[in-house]
């Protein structure tokens, strides 16, 4: 049977992976290429590389970036962040991408999700949401979190499947950065929503978090990002943690 | 040196740097001399079944992938091994190189599609050099699949049914994964394919 996917996600500023949250205090860790490798040989199962630069001339870094994983990384990657056109997704996936990651420009232009996976493949696009709960349900947020679109984030959901995204990213803005564990009812209601993979993120601070998801929703794969950097802890203790609770990961 | 069959269908980066990584020498084409001067023959792709022959038509390599496949080494990936079968269903019916016998069908599960993630191997006991990839998790990523005779498959997996994952007719190898995506064991098994055709 299919196994539950562990993933590290780096955020990357101007070449390099950086920590820190809503984009202040921001502090340097170091080379993405080389902490991507370190995850892939501790039994990430993919990689994905969220691009927050802000300037185009940065944007170009990411480029070579995704050029130089494409070479030293033999796992799936994706990135994301910035993605505005059908120009943006072709540069990535040229450059040696497996998937790439459209979050805001789908609210904006669904039609670029479309456009992309009709000419790339479904496979290679993923649709980035990030959802906050209101008293009407949860809504799709923009800008990092901070902005309401006003839309319902599980019609949404079941909008960007039936537009061709291959994969959901979902982030619970609600649980993002308070590492107290997954969003559990907002995961299991995307997933119930679609027939497509999802991938739960936000909220994670200890491996237990991934066991919990895994347990009580259908998801099939959990992302993170801090509780790898610094090796607060590793993917192969995450792993470690799922075998112990019976949870089927790609053991390596 | 290593060709890899550049015919439009999805990058093939991974592909290349993963035979590099083997120490091998690779060129990515899809210019007859150079294909005929090659040690052995890679067939990658990404996309559908349909529009893969087409530009396998339009570049006028169909007789010559065929002839070439008769005297080479010979391995298609993702997509590229789902093309070595006699037709293709994604669409409208297609015709394949008809490499292999069989028919290239949507995967029959209720589990979500694509098939996308790490699956497990189960090896055919007829095929012991890869014996050693049971239970081997490897990195799929597809919808549809190879029904083809039990005699030309090394190894399956499972999604909700039994999957297609590694073929084998001579010197014709098939492999539904993505090899260059599944880690160490990816490597190696591009390493004992390389090793099988050169005994």
């Amino acid at each position: 049977m299919i196994a539950k996917r562990i993933i590290p996600c780096l955020d990357v500023k101007d070449g390099k992976v950086v920590k820190g949250v809503n984009f202040v205090g921001l502090r340097e860790l170091g080379d993405p290429v080389n902490m991507a490798k370190r995850y892939s040989e501790q039994g990430a199962d993919e990689i994905v590389f969220l691009d927050i630069s802000a300037t185009n001339e940065a944007r170009q870094t990411i480029v070579d970036m995704v050029e130089r994983t494409a070479k030293n990384i033999h796992v799936p990657f994706t990135v994301g962040g910035g993605v505005r056109s059908i120009e943006d997704v072709n540069r990535l996936l040229q450059a040696g991408a497996d998937k790439v990651g459209i979050n805001s420009a789908a609210v904006h232009s669904p039609d670029l999700v479309k456009e992309a996976s009709h000419r790339f493949g479904n496979q290679c696009i993923v649709v980035a949401i990030d959802a906050k709960k209101f008293d009407d349900g949860w809504h799709v947020m923009t800008h990092g979190g901070r902005k309401d679109a006003g839309i319902d984030a599980i019609e949404w959901a079941k909008k960007v499947e039936s537009l061709g995204a291959g994969e959901i990213l979902l982030t619970s803005v609600d649980a993002d950065g308070v590492k107290t564990g997954f969003d559990i009812p907002l995961t299991q209601a995307i997933v119930d929503a679609v027939r497509i993979p999802v991938i739960a993120s936000g909220g994670v601070g200890h491996p237990d978090h991934f066991t919990e998801v895994f347990q009580k929703t259908d998801v099939s794969a959990g992302l993170a990002a801090s509780i790898f950097h610094e090796d607060t802890y590793t993917v192969k203790e995450v792993k470690d943690a799922c075998i112990k609770k019976g949870v089927l990961v790609r053991e390596t | 040196m290593i060709a890899i069959v550049d015919y439009g269908m999805g990058n093939v980066l991974s592909v290349r740097h993963a035979f590099e990584h083997l120490n091998q020498t690779v060129i990515v084409t899809d210019k007859p001399e150079e294909l005929r001067k090659a040690s052995h023959i890679i067939l990658p792709g990404v996309g559908s079944f349909q529009a893969a022959m087409e530009e396998i038509h339009a570049r006028n390599l169909y007789d010559l992938l065929i002839e070439l496949a008769q005297t080479k080494p010979f391995l298609g990936i993702c997509l590229g091994m789902q093309l070595l079968f006699t037709e293709g269903t994604e669409g409208k019916h297609t015709e394949g190189l008809d490499l292999i016998p069989g028919t290239i069908r949507k995967i029959k599960t209720d589990y979500i599609l694509p098939h996308v993630g790490w699956n497990q191997l189960m090896i055919s006991n007829q095929h012991k050099a890869f014996k050693q990839y049971e239970q081997a998790f490897v990195y799929f990523v597809h919808t549809y699949q190879a029904e083809t005779d039990d005699k030309y498959i090394v190894a399956k997996s499972t999604y909700g049914e039994d999957i297609t994952a590694i073929v084998r007719k001579d010197n014709i190898f098939g492999i539904q994964f993505h090899p260059e995506k599944s880690a160490k064991i990816g490597s190696s098994i591009i390493q004992t394919f390389l090793n099988e055709v050169t005994k």
